[in-house]
């Protein structure tokens, strides 16, 4: 009968240590804020992406340029990618849009394909459009001059 | 024999009643027969007649409501008949009797299945840029005249294709595939938007 006594204990002991993990795990906080499972989330603000505009500058070297317009409803699959049927070297003079650069064309072992590499395939990886919001975090990131004054 | 006379001089001229009953019966036949037909294809030109199919439901249907025809800010939306059935009566009438054919391939069960519908897709889609580009887009300029167009309110990028492609002689269809229902795989049509042969 001893047995399942100490049993119990530890098993007490067990589950107390694990909630103050659980405490623990209260003090880290989401950027949209900490609501419980089963309460309704923050109030969502929606965030207004901006409508077309002239090319943005880039602020560092090798920085993915942004997409200065807007992209709702634009499918990237395997049937078709909405971008390059402007963006693609085909199709860039007559849609009057920035051609995708050449290293797109080049796998990991940096061999040169004829059409965009699958790697490169799904833009939105690295290419986003832009919201006028407030920054999450505040820094006090500067472009270098050699890039833009 | 004299009553079988009668009967055939009767025949011969008629009284003026038989006839005037004649011509409103077949008036009324007539309005009765021509609403009911009217009536009858009225009915088949409403969406839930196209979605109590569900290769229309399951499929182009439910793609159709990701798109900007169906759910946008100022809540005016297209149906299914308003992109692919003309209003004028006669090429109402034509496309009608095209429609005979999708019956025979709903019989046949053609694309019963989603994969035997992407397996259709190109070809059909094509069928209707085809058809559309041959019509000069007609049943979009039925809500987008381009005469009614105002340049200056539209987004950067649109102001500029537009008064290019209105100026190049193009018609809707030549640049807005895809707009309303998920693109086929574009390999064949513009193999530069497609990573590998798209499969």
């Amino acid at each position: 009968m001893k047995k399942p006594f100490v049993m119990g204990i530890l098993l007490a002991l067990g589950v107390m240590g694990g909630m103050s993990q659980v405490y623990a795990a209260d003090q880290v906080k989401s950027l949209r804020g900490a609501s419980d499972l089963d309460a309704p989330s923050n109030k969502v603000v929606i965030k207004k992406i901006q409508q077309g505009r002239e090319p943005i500058e880039r602020d560092y070297v090798q920085q993915p340029p942004l997409i200065p317009h807007k992209i709702a409803g634009y499918k990237i699959n395997l049937k078709v990618n909405k971008c390059l049927t402007c963006h693609s070297w085909a199709n860039y003079k007559e849609a009057g849009a920035t051609k995708i650069s050449q290293t797109h064309f080049s796998d990991r072992e940096m061999s040169v394909h004829a059409n965009v590499a699958a790697r490169r395939y799904f833009c939105t990886q690295c290419h986003v459009p832009q919201a006028d919001t407030k920054p999450l975090v505040e820094n006090t990131f500067q472009p270098v001059e050699t890039i833009r004054r | 024999m004299s009553k079988i006379n009668t009967i055939l001089e009767k025949l011969k001229q008629p009284s003026a009643a038989s006839l005037g009953s004649l011509l409103i019966g077949g008036f009324v036949a007539g309005v009765i027969f021509w609403g009911g037909f009217n009536t009858a294809m009225e009915a088949t030109n409403t969406e839930s007649f196209c979605i109590s199919c569900h290769e229309m439901r399951v499929n182009v249907y439910e793609e159709y409501k990701d798109t900007i025809h169906y759910s946008n800010r100022t809540g005016v939306r297209a149906t299914c008949p308003d992109c692919h059935v003309p209003k004028e009566w006669v090429h109402k009438i034509v496309r009608k009797i095209q429609a005979s054919n999708e019956l025979i391939h709903k019989a046949l069960g053609s694309i019963d299945t989603p994969e035997k519908f992407e397996a259709k897709r190109l070809k059909l889609a094509q069928n209707v840029w085809r058809t559309m580009k041959k019509t000069d887009s007609r049943e979009c300029r039925n809500c987008h005249d381009f005469e009614s167009m105002d340049y200056t309110s539209q987004q950067r990028r649109a102001m500029k294709r537009h008064s290019k492609g209105f100026d190049e002689g193009k018609t809707c269809i030549d640049c807005h595939k895809g707009i309303a229902h998920s693109l086929p795989v574009m390999y064949e049509v513009d193999p530069s938007s497609v990573v590998g042969d798209g499969k």
